[in-house]
């Protein structure tokens, strides 16, 4: 996000280097952060005034005598647990610092004792945008040899991905080919993240704690950076029922994938969001893929099933706790065991890892469990099955002008129609379902990394096809709304035109009150040829690169595995073409562009 | 002089037809065109509709109305060659929504046009060596011309006229090649067109020419009727009638639909002239003030017709012959099998509503593309929504049969009277103007006259039905010894007492009434017909004789206010 800095009218009290180190301290801070800093920064100068001694920090002994938590966040999962880590080390005494990846000095690496990093992993491999800078580093020729460290790297994943958890495993041996000792072993979090990272942090806080030694007050807690965010009533642990005021289908008649907007209600529930953050929804999957699963296993759905100290008919624990949409490598490893065929074996061993991919991709579960026939326990079949985890959805809308209590959603149902019946989605279609006075467990998950920009007369470009234009009609409502002297360019895509234009009425008004600049589209079933944003965005590559030139902010969200990559690249020859760069001084002009937060995704 | 209409404005600001059409057809946000350009680009052959069925539903997804454009045509006479068949068809294939709609001006229209395939249609229309220029707007129209050429060369000769008028009266604007055609783009200002200025006509101007006995174009519904005279074999000139014209508004008496007067007689050599110097007039004289006022028909109401006459006269340089004898026998289509003097034939297909559609057992879209394959003669279109296969050798009448019977194409050998001659404009849910369904009720209503008629042995009776979703009268819907006009869903008003030959506007006999009071003032009206007709006495006449509808109202004796 933005450099904070001083207020523009003061005369720069700063000299440079102070300034951007100030800018690379408050990079990513949250609002009550910031305050906390400012009230710091206060309470500071009165000490100053009266004499008191100056701050004593020599960087290495603090260093030596603190643990250093680093993350990388995409969604926010590693950025919760990482604040959880360090809350819980705060608490017991150990003196911490909690950085974001972006915002940690690569020098610093060095002189570092007790590291812990929690890193998620996107898409095929990816790190996430924060820590793109961090993994090249580490990952590269500059890295230092590391004799000194003791660290331990907790992966995120999801395993429904074959590159899982891919980062963390890359950072963690690669530390250890730098020399550094393990506090512990590399966690490997699916998507029911707690099983593995509570272990994970009970063992890794218990070893960092004994080398450095019984707790004193930490000596700077200046650099404790992060201040806990306060929490309210409800939260992913305890979800609002949020009542749908309306839920409305927002693509024609015609079209091949049905879409809904819904229009819930936060009233009494104290839940507050922003533009870019998203609706996180508990779903109850669809009864039909819960019979689905009872027929081929031949189990009965009222059978009483207890697991973890809980008992639940299998039927609610199938519908509600299970995840039964995402194969997973150990479900797939679990169902091979059970059904004793040599095909699913096969496919499980690392030479087939394309064949594997493949699999992970065109199936779900409940297609296994009809071609691979196996006899499952209903106990044991819960016990194998990774609990159900929330599904997120950008918000569509700004509470400044929709009200605080009203949120809104873009969901697209997922149904199709494959091995000769019908597959679902665990969420979308139970949203797409959900009549008007219903009501759903909700809660914000923020996303600190996809903000409008501080400053209001900075032009942002917004890159969204289908459902991933949510958080731009939050972002063009907001700037309307604040009046914000900023230009909104929008890139839109979808299959049809006449189909598929989602809110297409609003971008018309909005075109016309000037709350959108512009608007350029893609229909890629529309013409003979198939035409994405990125081909608007390589015809508009001119003026995209003097909208960015001019301090413009970039947002993409939507697909991660395709219209992400292809965005990516699209701005690279744009670069190339309009900005006069090579093909490596582009990837830095963009590199730099992310480190700035001027280059921001939400991408699933 | 009354201000004008926002309309003419509109005409006088395009730069020849221009506005910004060409920007309204770029934006890609919008499926629509701007407003005031919707009006221009009827110039071109086109109107922007949408679909009225899925308007509400699209609102509340958040999506426009889906937006489209009606493309017509402009087939002078209605003459199709076998090759321009087969490109119609693709093009209804491969951009329209519902077929090949065969229209009551004897040419195609192609529906549900999405706008980034409108350059393409209509490049590929004047590529087939026809064009929509003009198909709409307030520019002569499509000149229609009686189409069975049953006296060969007399018909041939007629129809050469009426080509004629159409390609010289035709706006000569270059903005049409500039839009659609890729053709240089004008820089500046241009010239006023030589007969249209800058302005165009008020309104809408028809030209129709009748052969007779045959009135299947309605000579009397145009604003100019040609009556063919022939004398010897071959054609001796015209009688003119001016000022038929169809169109009213409910609630406003001051509007009303108005058959042609019989003015004089031309030569040949002399219609050219005399057909531009009526348009000049009403270019002229006609109301530019509103809109509901400015067809030929209520210029000569307002002027009178003997000024009008005279002005024409003073213009032209001579006076017009007294009109000649003529007489017409009927206004439909004559279907199956004719022999032309020639000794060539020609088959007359009855096309319900002049829907080319496939539909189940019904593969007339596909059953006329066979026919295009095979047939080397050609094609004329209908002004009663048909089709006839003109010119066929004696030879090739087996092989034309049975891809018409193998298709569905066959209809007129079975269906009952009514059936055959009812006509339909196409209404909901394209038509912006339709008030009530007029196409898609056609077959129901037909179901219950049918019945209704069955019961009195009139099953066989020709009853000339027509049907209209609003009383703007494309079907020629005052023209009906029965006609429905549309004036609201589900609501009627029903005239009665045409006669068959187009000589006679029928009368308001019950206003906006639904269907049960339709059927209900129609029965006992059956049972008198069945009970006490003359030999050979249609319904309309027999209605008018035995005084059912009370005396007639004179028109125009409604006059303007």
């Amino acid at each position: 996000m933005n450099a904070l800095v001083a207020p523009e009218p003061l005369p720069a009290t700063l000299d440079p280097e102070k300034t951007a180190l100030l800018a690379r301290l408050a990079d990513g801070l949250a609002p009550e952060q910031l305050y906390w800093v400012a009230a710091w920064s206060a309470a500071r100068a009165g000490q100053v005034q009266r004499g008191v001694a100056p701050l004593e920090s020599p960087a290495a002994d603090v260093a030596a005598a603190r643990l250093t938590i680093l993350y990388g966040s995409q969604t926010g999962n590693a950025k919760r647990l990482a604040e959880a880590l360090a809350g819980r080390s705060e608490s017991g005494g150990l003196p911490v610092r909690l950085v974001r990846a972006d915002a940690y000095s690569h020098r610093e690496l060095a002189r570092e004792t007790q590291l812990l990093i929690v890193i998620s992993t996107q898409g095929d491999g990816e790190p996430p945008d924060d820590a793109r800078g961090l993994v090249e580093f580490l990952l590269g020729k500059r890295a230092p040899r590391l004799p000194g460290l003791h660290y331990a790297v907790l992966g995120l994943g999801d395993s429904s991905y074959p590159q899982f958890c891919e980062v963390g495993r890359q950072l963690d041996a690669r530390l250890a080919a730098l020399g550094a000792t393990r506090l512990a072993p590399l966690g490997e979090a699916d998507v029911d993240i707690d099983q593995v990272a509570v272990p994970w942090a009970a063992r890794a806080l218990e070893q960092a704690r004994e080398r450095l030694g019984r707790a004193e007050p930490p000596v700077v807690r200046a650099a404790t950076v992060h201040a806990l965010p306060a929490r309210g009533a409800y939260s992913r642990e305890k979800p609002f029922a949020a009542t749908v005021l309306a839920n409305q289908r927002i693509v024609s008649r015609e079209s091949e994938r049905a879409v809904h907007h819904l229009e819930l209600s936060l009233e009494g529930s104290g839940l507050r969001y922003a533009p870019g953050d998203a609706v996180g929804i508990r779903p109850t999957q669809p009864p039909a893929l819960v019979e689905q699963w009872l027929q081929a296993l031949h189990l009965d759905g009222t059978q009483e099933v207890t697991h973890d100290g809980r008992t639940l008919p299998l039927a609610q624990w199938l519908g509600r706790e299970r995840e039964l949409t995402r194969l997973s490598r150990a479900f797939v490893a679990a169902h091979a065991a059970a059904s004793g065929d040599a095909d699913l074996m096969r496919v499980l061993r690392k030479e087939h890892a394309a064949s594997f991919a493949q699999l992970l991709a065109s199936h779900q579960p409940i297609d296994l469990l009809r071609r691979y026939r196996a006899a499952w326990p209903a106990e044991a079949l819960v016990a194998a099955l990774r609990p159900l985890t929330p599904r997120l959805y950008s918000i569509a809308s700004s509470p400044r002008a929709v009200g605080e209590d009203e949120v809104h959603l873009t969901v697209a149902r997922v149904a199709y129609e494959a091995f000769g019946m019908p597959h679902w989605g665990a969420a979308s279609a139970f949203l797409a379902a959900t009549g008007e006075d219903a009501s759903l467990p909700v809660f914000i998950e923020p996303n600190e990394r996809f903000r409008l920009p501080a400053e209001d007369r900075r032009d942002i470009i917004m890159i969204g096809p289908g459902t991933g234009v949510a958080p731009f009609r939050a972002f063009v409502q907001d700037r309307r709304e604040s009046g914000a002297r900023g230009r909104n360019w929008l890139f839109f895509g979808n299959r049809h035109f006449t189909r598929d234009f989602l809110y297409q009425v609003e971008w018309q008004e909005a075109l016309k009150s000037r709350a959108l600049h512009r608007l350029d589209l893609a229909f890629s079933r529309d013409g003979a040829h198939k035409t994405y944003v990125q081909h608007r965005l390589r015809e508009r590559g001119r003026e995209l690169y003097a909208w960015l030139e001019g301090g413009a902010h970039l947002y993409v969200c939507g697909d991660a595995s395709h219209m992400a990559k292809d965005v990516h690249a699209a701005l690279l020859d744009i670069a190339v073409a309009h900005g006069g760069h090579s093909a490596d001084t582009a990837r830095e002009w963009l590199a730099d562009l992310l480190t700035q937060g001027r280059y921001a995704h939400d991408v699933y | 002089m009354p201000a004008l209409s926002e309309f003419e404005l509109v005409k006088e600001r395009s730069r020849q037809l221009r506005g910004s059409i060409a920007e309204g057809l770029a934006d890609p946000v919008t499926g629509a065109i701007g407003e005031a350009d919707t009006k221009l680009l009827k110039f071109h052959g086109s109107y922007q509709q949408d679909d009225r069925d899925l308007r509400e539903e699209r609102r509340k997804q958040k999506l426009e109305p889906l937006y489209s454009f009606m493309l017509r045509a402009r087939l002078p006479g209605g003459v199709v060659t076998p090759a321009q068949w087969l490109v119609f068809d693709r093009l209804a294939r491969d951009y329209a929504s519902s077929g090949l709609r065969i229209t009551t001006r004897q040419t195609f229209q192609w529906h549900g046009i999405l706008k980034n395939d409108l350059k393409p249609t209509i490049a590929a229309i004047n590529h087939a060596m026809a064009s929509t220029i003009a198909a709409c707007g307030d520019v002569l129209r499509n000149v229609v011309s009686t189409p069975l050429p049953m006296q060969s060369a007399a018909h041939a000769e007629a129809y050469a006229w009426a080509a004629k008028l159409s390609e010289e009266l035709a706006p000569r604007t270059t903005a049409y090649h500039e839009l659609w055609l890729d053709g240089e783009k004008l820089v500046g200002e241009p010239e006023p067109e030589p007969l249209y200025g800058r302005s165009y006509l008020p309104r809408k101007f028809k030209i129709g020419l009748a052969i007779p006995p045959l009135n299947d174009i309605d000579v009397f519904a145009q604003d100019l009727g040609l009556i063919a005279i022939a004398g010897d074999g071959r054609l001796a000139g015209f009688n003119l009638a001016i000022g038929g014209g169809m169109g009213a508004t409910h609630g406003d008496p001051t509007t009303y639909p108005r058959l042609a007067e019989v003015v004089g007689f031309v030569t040949p050599d002399r219609l050219r002239a005399a057909a531009e110097q009526i348009i000049a007039i009403q270019r002229d004289w006609g109301d530019r003030g509103e809109r509901r006022h400015a067809r030929l028909k209520y210029t000569l109401d307002r002027r009178g017709t003997d000024a009008f006459k005279a002005e024409l006269e003073r213009r032209l340089g001579f006076a017009l012959e007294p009109a000649r004898p003529y007489r017409f026998e009927h206004n439909g289509d004559r279907y199956g099998w004719l022999q032309g003097g020639d000794g060539r034939w020609h088959l007359t297909l009855h096309i319900e509503s002049g829907r080319l559609l496939d539909r189940g057992e019904r593969r007339l879209l596909s059953g006329m593309r066979e026919l295009a394959r095979v047939h080397t003669g050609d094609f004329r279109l209908t002004c009663n929504q048909n089709v006839i296969v003109a010119n066929v050798e004696a030879g090739d009448r087996a092989r034309i049969d049975a891809i018409v019977a193998g298709h569905g194409l066959d209809g007129y050998r079975r269906q009952s009277a009514i059936r055959r001659h009812a006509i339909a404009c196409v209404a909901l849910p394209t038509c912006g103007l339709a008030m009530a369904e007029s196409e898609r009720y056609l077959p129901t209503i037909l179901d219950r006259l049918e019945a209704q008629l069955a019961r009195h042995g009139l099953l066989e009776a020709p009853i000339l039905l027509r049907l209209s979703g609003c009383p703007n009268g494309c079907s020629r819907p005052y023209l009906g010894e029965i006609a429905l006009v549309g004036r609201a869903p589900g609501r009627y008003d029903l005239r009665l007492g045409a006669d068959f030959a187009g000589q006679r506007l029928n009368r308001p006999y019950r206003e906006n009434v639904d269907e049960p009071a339709i059927l209900d003032a129609l029965e006992p009206l059956f049972a008198r017909y069945a009970a006490e007709r003359s030999p050979g006495e249609g319904f309309g006449d027999f209605l008018v004789r035995s005084d059912v509808l009370g005396p007639a109202r004179q028109i125009p004796a409604e006059g303007i206010a």
